[in-house]
């Protein structure tokens, strides 16, 4: 029973993941671009759902506000900032992406205060239900594996189904042969990175119903959605998807099953400490371990 | 970043013609945590203590404020920036006893005098303690050893025990155990400032406790019983106010109802002195206080108090006025033990709700005269 449970915890954190690794890695893989302030717009995205359903009452419209408000700046992002990076190196655009952190930051810090907000769960998701098998588990947090799992396959029928997908796929592979058969490239980079900031806005209004809304929210998960997508291989959604689920099960099933493991030959509170320790850094040896095994990552494209 | 309030300036004190003895004017440095999931904390203690001192009209204290964002080294930066280029008399403020071990000892072997507002972390009452460092809080275990207590009336014998991994909650759960006398279901240490606690709800619904015991202070306890109520685990909850204050109440609302939990004050602690503070801080700040507040303004008070006794400069004489503990505190009752941490009763309060308030209760005392259990340790 503990096992199940932890698995769903490793799944819903795989799939918040997944939302978060998928704007990085497209914009990784298409643009070229490093992008550090993803974390900044998960941050924005939670902002504005808590705002914006504090005041009206909707965590619906919360939602909405949480993916228009971080496309709308990503969009402002990219044509302020980013465009001027393309072409620079990765170096360039790590300072400046890094600039726009602490930007971001002191402005949220500005507007909403240090205090972190709360947010209600709305009553149709709040509670837990009993699933198959008599395991009792929060609805909001199955909502959240279902979210993903939608945008998931969302993603895929978008990239490989649709006309933008074909462009996407072309641009990732060479941008000056597509920008000669008449593509828009610029307006494309645009809406890709609009697009990845809108996920990294839901992620974070997710997130932060179930946690809590706060200045600095974003970068610890910044630096899980890196480990993601090297893990999941640049630039491929199939990649993150797969990789972010393998890091959510791996943290949640080794933060629970290694200090268990440790108690049969130790002292209970030793072995706490040390599973506790080991299980938060399993998820870097199973990056080492993959990079080792295949440097450009599972469904990597580049050698 | 900086919150840095001046409130009159020494300049101002000396122009009025301080000159007899104790109407010196005195600095207080105060290093608080002002932001992130701990800042409901600080700014309750930064309240308390400023009302204190408009209350007694102390024109005469300057007291500069810094947010330590609590984090260990840039409570240290301050804590250098303050002793040196401030010059402050006394130290005060923080929040985390990671912070204080960080702080606390530099700053007493330079001549400062630090009072606590809330972190009582062991060391600092056992083998740590030092002449010029006083608590008016209580030593961290304390109101854990009340719960313990409590714990024990109320006929559980199977706790699961949760606190994070720092000084107050290896002390936390040492202080449980103290008095608790039934058996541990599990013990679980988490990260401070944790915000996800799925992981640990698994385990206790695995783990087939009667009760569960958790000391999650400010945002992270928040965090834990919002997510605790959605999950549909049953089992009762006990622990020390510091996972039932003021702030942790109104956000997450129904769910708390009825939890006893331990505290060495309340809002209807029958007092003048109490009664007093609760109204001027309604007035003052639209709130009601926490105990947090409550300690600030006993820590204001108790400074006054010794201020009118004696020059800080004197600093044989000043400590002697901080050992007598000579003001009206919100507790009623308190003195000093010899580790200069408090001795003082431990009451259970009950979650209720007023009006569209959620607030606590006193339902009864749980420890009387409770020192710690450090002090023959402490050689000063």
């Amino acid at each position: 029973m503990l096992l199940a449970e932890q698995a769903l915890n490793g799944l819903q954190y795989g799939m918040m993941l997944f939302l978060m690794a998928a704007g990085l890695t497209l914009v990784f893989g298409v643009m070229g671009l490093i992008n550090l302030a993803h974390g900044s717009l998960y941050m924005l995205g939670a902002f504005a759902c808590a705002w914006v359903a504090a005041a009206t009452g909707s965590f619906a419209l919360g939602l909405a506000a949480s993916l228009a408000a971080a496309a709308a700046a990503g969009v402002l992002v990219e044509v302020a900032v980013i465009r001027r990076l393309y072409a620079r190196d990765h170096l360039e655009q790590v300072l400046a992406t890094f600039a726009l952190i602490l930007v971001f930051s002191e402005g949220t810090r500005w507007v909403f205060g240090s205090f972190p907000l709360y947010l209600t769960l709305p009553a149709a998701l709040s509670g837990a239900v009993t699933l198959p098998g008599g395991l009792q588990y929060p609805l909001f947090r199955l909502a959240i594996i279902g979210v993903g799992a939608a945008v998931a396959v969302g993603l895929w029928l978008l990239i490989a189904r649709t006309r933008l997908g074909i462009r996407i796929r072309a641009g990732e592979a060479d941008r000056e042969m597509v920008a000669a058969l008449g593509v828009d490239i610029a307006r494309l980079y645009t809406l890709v990175f609009a697009l990845g900031a809108a996920l990294a806005g839901l992620a974070g209004a997710l997130v932060g119903t179930i946690q809590s809304v706060q200045v600095g929210m974003g970068e610890p998960v910044l630096i899980l959605a890196f480990v993601v997508i090297v893990i999941g291989g640049i630039g491929s959604i199939k990649g993150a998807l797969v990789a972010a689920l393998l890091v959510g099960l791996t943290d949640a099933l080794g933060k629970a099953l290694l200090p268990a493991l440790f108690a049969r030959f130790m002292e209970v509170s030793a072995a706490n400490g040390i599973g506790a320790a080991l299980g938060s850094m399993l998820i870097y040896i199973l990056m080492a371990g993959v990079l080792i095994w295949r440097p450009q990552g599972l469904y990597g494209a580049r050698g | 970043m900086k919150a840095r309030t001046i409130l009159l300036g020494t300049l101002a004190a000396l122009a009025l013609g301080a000159g007899a003895a104790g109407a010196e004017g005195i600095k207080v440095g105060m290093i608080t945590t002002l932001s992130g999931g701990g800042a409901g904390l600080g700014i309750d203690v930064r309240d308390g203590f400023l009302l204190a001192l408009k209350m007694a009209g102390a024109t005469d204290v300057e007291a500069v404020i810094e947010d330590d964002q609590q984090k260990p080294d840039i409570a240290v930066q301050i804590a250098d920036k303050m002793i040196q280029s401030d010059q402050v008399d006394v130290l005060t403020g923080i929040i985390w006893s990671n912070l204080a071990m960080a702080v606390v000892p530099a700053a007493v072997a330079q001549g400062k005098f630090y009072l606590s507002p809330n972190a009582g972390p062991s060391a600092l009452a056992g083998s740590g303690c030092d002449k010029n460092y006083f608590n008016v809080a209580w030593q961290n275990d304390n109101l854990h050893e009340a719960a313990g207590a409590y714990a024990n009336s109320a006929g559980y014998n199977n706790s699961f025990m949760l606190a994070p991994n720092y000084p107050a909650g290896t002390d936390a759960i040492t202080g449980y155990k103290r008095f608790y006398t039934g058996a541990a279901a599990g013990e679980v240490y988490t990260q401070l400032g944790q915000t996800d606690y799925a992981a640990e709800i698994a385990q206790i619904r695995a783990s087939g406790a009667d009760s569960v015991f958790f000391f999650l202070p400010g945002g992270m306890g928040i965090a834990f019983m919002k997510q605790y109520a959605e999950s549909g685990v049953g089992i009762p909850l006990v622990g020390p106010a510091f996972s039932f204050d003021q702030n942790i109440l109104q956000a997450v609302g129904d769910a708390a109802l009825g939890v006893r939990n331990t505290s060495q004050w309340n809002k209807d602690l029958d007092n003048a002195a109490n009664a007093a503070f609760v109204a001027a801080f309604q007035a003052e700040y639209n709130r009601l206080p926490s105990l947090y507040a409550s300690q600030g303004y006993d820590t204001a008070n108790l400074l006054l108090s010794a201020k009118a006794k004696a020059d800080v400069a004197d600093q044989d004489a000043f400590r002697a006025a901080l050992e007598a503990a000579d003001f009206a505190s919100t507790r009623g009752d308190f003195k000093f033990g010899p580790n200069h941490h408090p001795i003082q009763d431990i009451y259970v309060r009950e979650v209720v709700k007023e009006g569209d308030i959620y607030t606590n209760k006193l339902v009864g005392v749980a420890l009387e005269d409770r020192g710690d259990a450090y002090v023959d340790e402490c050689k000063m």
